[in-house]
């Protein structure tokens, strides 16, 4: 019972406990961030405006390029050599904006299948798929992946065959992945806008396939 | 002994040699900001491609001047990496290495 919480003190009318105040000090590090943010905009380096708009396009990206980039691979077979010869070239081509962005695409097939993680920290291709989910930067998800995955990705609903052979890609310095998932049956003839809409966050970081046609 | 590493500075006009062969991280287990995973240390693996040179990134992290360095990606088997706890031998683990951890076997 998701409401079903025990000391009945600490609930919320909604039945939710609540969270508590993050009254503590700043650290160290939050406050050389503040120092050095007011410094900047100070000495005219920077304004809050810009600041602000650099959060809102950070928080506006998602995983629509990377959709759009394996729809692509998978209607244009030229395109997907590109893709897996050089991804970051691809990229551009899409016309999406990735920075140094230095990109791996990495594909699935009936053999084998692909899964990405940082276990040193959380690299992520974000121009691609926007912000990382929480799991990915999670210690559980970062040791455990090299260890088993098969296991970590059971508990994501991804049960893999003992023929498949199942790569994991560290993302341990200065490259970012992408998985190219395999295209779902029953979509022959689809549009790349269609096919977009199958592919999800999770089938282009490993742990997850596409959507199937419903 | 000094590491054998495969190369002992930077790499003329940022460009990798290609090479298809087994190589050992090093051991080694150095404080400071290192991008060899602890767990791939010791452990034999093969190259899987060049991805050509970028600044050191154990200098980069204190303001030093920073050398391009050779970055591949290397294969390493989970039999390899776990032994006998291996979910599954023949799965595989690629990471990016620089060429200073890298010593060539073969």
């Amino acid at each position: 019972m998701p409401h079903d919480h025990h000391d009945h003190d600490h609930l919320s009318p909604s039945g939710h406990p609540y969270r508590s105040d993050d009254d503590v000090p700043l650290t160290y590090w939050q406050q050389m961030e503040i120092a050095l943010r007011e410094l900047l905009i100070e000495k005219g380096v920077t304004t809050p405006e810009e600041i602000a708009r650099q959060i809102d396009a950070m928080d506006a990206r998602s995983p629509a390029n990377g959709a759009a980039l394996v729809a692509r691979a998978w209607t244009d077979p030229a395109f997907k050599e590109r893709l897996l010869q050089d991804a970051s070239a691809a990229s551009r081509d899409m016309g999406f904006d990735i920075g140094p962005l230095r990109l791996i695409a990495v594909e699935n097939t009936a053999q084998v299948h692909n899964v990405i993680v940082c276990t040193l920290c959380s690299c992520y291709p974000r121009n691609l798929l926007g912000l990382p989910p929480d799991w990915y930067k999670s210690r559980a998800y970062r040791s455990r992946t090299v260890k088993e995955p098969r296991k970590v990705l059971s508990e994501f609903g991804l049960t893999l065959p003992d023929e498949t052979t199942v790569r994991v890609h560290d993302s341990t310095a200065d490259m970012r992945y992408i998985v190219l998932p395999a295209r779902p049956k029953g979509t022959d003839g689809w549009d790349p806008d269609r096919l977009a809409e199958l592919v999800t966050r999770d089938s282009m970081v490993g742990t997850g396939l596409p959507r199937t046609p419903a | 002994m000094p590491d054998r590493a495969m190369h002992d500075g930077a790499v003329p006009d940022g460009v990798a040699p290609v090479k298809t062969q087994r190589v050992r991280v090093a051991a080694r287990m150095p404080m400071g900001h290192v991008r060899a995973p602890a767990y791939l240390r010791g452990k034999v693996g093969t190259i899987e491609r060049p991805l050509g040179a970028f600044p050191d990134p154990e200098r980069l992290a204190y303001g030093q001047p920073a050398p391009d360095r050779a970055l591949y990606r290397v294969r390493f088997s989970m039999a390899e990496l776990w032994g006998d706890s291996a979910e599954a031998p023949t799965d595989t683990v690629d990471a990016e290495l620089y060429d200073t951890w890298l010593e060539r076997l073969d």
